[in-house]
């Protein structure tokens, strides 16, 4: 008898998450259909686009030959060859380097003091934790290089325009991360600073900062990889960096260029990271110790 | 307790700043020189700052005033719109499907060996340090300028992140599992099949689910590129300066990203708790 039950109960839950699982297909299904419907696409085009792009990435890459690989920069097919234009990106990439690091700087200080208006526990009152929120909602809202349009606008093509851009990006993202940290810190250390009569600004540098610190640094750290990935593309609408070389020679098919650039953007991307994942991982074990 | 007695026992507190934390003021005196520096480097004039932000006040002003708003194209901003959507969501789709096979690829809990494994790992790599614009700009050679360019970037993109998550979360499901597969004998096929794949499958859904979300996001600046959606229609008001429009539709992407956000976090909460 019991076994009966238990079977017919399996068999409903059987069937009750087969007609789940069919309703998730057909509603993907749907979607996809509706998408392509929305975007146009055709298979022609697609069909032809990828020979295409096979040929892109075959004229991109470089001709190196193996007999004349390590000769000077006049030999074609010498690794010396594709890089000629070497000291430039390095110079490039050093303007990208330091657009993000100070952007980081300058924009994770803005942060910090408007994380105090916006965390709840902190906030001198709601209308301005409400008016913070939603100020730093708006900077993290609006994508870096919308606002790197306006100011390339307003203040010329150069560095200084994506600079700006990136500082209300970070400010808005880590704005909100930091007042996250300050709501989840201990309100103890805070309460006995009161109790013994610390003003408001001491509360913050003995009571708080102490507790959040290493938080806040592993998320500026974090922003730092992603404003560096963001500093080589801004150029791409005159924001400076070496997004600007990028988009020149992609748009003047100098081919290998692009190939030679990309490279080293991924290097420095992926470098930086590792660099910044080995200094996250110590903050956070020495504050664990 | 006298004075001098606490001076004696915590001497350290006492001591000048400088040799109390050394490395906070190393760190202090360190930033502040790289902002001396770097106002040289960029070559920051006030002049320019300010002739720059007294430009931007009409622009600020005809931001917020709209005065034609009836005679805007409507039509070519909502179309846009869901242009916009569309891009996220194939493009995700498409990854995901990628992501799954190339993730458990990835994965030790389904290969053994180290080689191939770290070659696949290596080659995601390769994809995620070019940034997704990059690959636009790629594809809008090869594909012409339009929205299916946008989304194969997206789908290349995503799919190198989208596969080192799920490989991630292969590696952290647990063998329990998988060997009460394996010892009821099964082959490799259904040991992923049955031992793997059920514990994987929400944290794959939910994390596709959070890159629709991102993606929502990043396919507004696809169309900066000319790889379609409203990032276009955006970035040629931009540049026309019909400011009013242009803050319009930035209004608008606000919102959508903002329902996007609510819809998939009640989505990604039913299906973790399915």
């Amino acid at each position: 008898m019991n076994e009966i039950i238990l079977n017919s109960h399996n068999k409903n839950l059987i069937r009750k998450k087969r007609l789940w699982n069919l309703f998730l297909i057909i509603m993907i299904l749907l979607g996809i259909l509706i998408s392509s419907k929305v975007i146009d696409i055709n298979s022609t085009r697609l069909i032809d686009g990828f020979p295409r792009l096979g040929d892109y990435i075959n004229q991109i890459l470089p001709s190196l030959e193996t007999p004349s690989l390590l000769l000077d920069a006049k030999s074609e097919g010498s690794i010396a060859y594709w890089y000629f234009n070497l000291p430039n990106y390095l110079k490039l990439l050093f303007e990208t380097f330091n657009m993000a690091l100070l952007a980081t700087i300058i924009g994770s200080s803005i942060a910090l003091i408007l994380s105090f208006l916006a965390a709840k526990n902190t906030a001198p009152n709601l209308l301005t934790y409400f008016i913070t929120r939603r100020v730093l909602e708006f900077f993290r809202g609006v994508p870096e290089i919308i606002f790197a349009i306006l100011f390339v606008w307003a203040l010329g093509v150069g560095p200084i325009a994506g600079i700006i851009a990136m500082i209300i990006h970070t400010t808005g993202a880590l704005g909100k991360l930091f007042s996250e940290v300050h709501e989840n810190s201990d309100d103890k250390p805070i309460e006995a600073l009161k109790s013994s009569g610390g003003n408001w600004l001491s509360e913050m540098k003995f009571g708080l900062i102490p507790q959040v610190l290493p938080n806040l640094i592993s998320y500026i750290l974090l922003r730092f990889e992603i404003n560096i990935r963001a500093s080589t593309i801004l150029g791409f609408v005159g924001a400076g960096g070496i997004g600007q070389e990028l988009y020149l020679v992609i748009n003047f098919n100098y081919y290998e260029e692009v190939s030679a650039i990309i490279l080293l953007i991924i290097f420095t991307v992926i470098s930086i990271d590792l660099f910044s994942g080995y200094l996250r991982k110590n903050i956070i074990e020495a504050d664990n110790d | 307790m006298t004075d001098n007695e606490i001076l004696s026992t915590h001497a350290k507190i006492f001591f000048p700043i400088w040799k109390r934390s050394p490395i906070k003021i190393l760190s202090i005196v360190s930033i502040f020189l790289y902002l001396v520096f770097s106002i040289n480097y960029f070559n920051f004039s006030i002049n320019d700052f300010i002739s720059g932000f007294t430009k931007m006040k009409p622009v600020i002003a005809s931001m917020i005033t709209w005065n034609d708003f009836f005679s805007w194209n409507f039509y070519s901003i909502f179309t846009g719109i869901l242009q916009t959507l569309a891009m996220a969501f194939l493009g995700t789709i498409a990854a995901s499907i990628v992501s799954i096979p190339l993730g458990l690829f990835a994965s030790r809990q389904v290969i053994k060996i180290t080689l191939p494994r770290f070659f696949i790992r290596r080659f995601l790599d390769f994809i995620r340090g070019i940034d997704i614009l990059i690959w636009a700009l790629i594809f809008v050679r090869a594909f012409g300028l339009g929205p299916l360019s946008g989304v194969l970037a997206i789908f290349v993109a995503d799919t190198g992140t989208l596969s080192k998550l799920y490989s991630e979360a292969a590696d952290n499901s647990s063998n329990k599992q998988i060997e009460g597969v394996i010892s009821s004998g099964s082959n490799k096929l259904s040991t992923i099949r049955f031992g793997l794949i059920p514990q994987v499958l929400p944290i794959f859904i939910s994390q596709s689910l959070y890159f629709f979300e991102s993606n929502s996001r990043s396919a507004v600046i696809l169309g900066i590129v000319g790889a379609g959606g409203i990032g276009l229609q955006l970035s040629e008001r931009m540049k026309a300066q019909y400011w009013d429009q242009a803050f319009f539709i930035i209004l608008l992407i606000l919102i959508m990203v903002a329902i996007i956000d609510r819809l998939s976090r009640k989505l990604r909460e039913k299906l973790i708790n399915e």
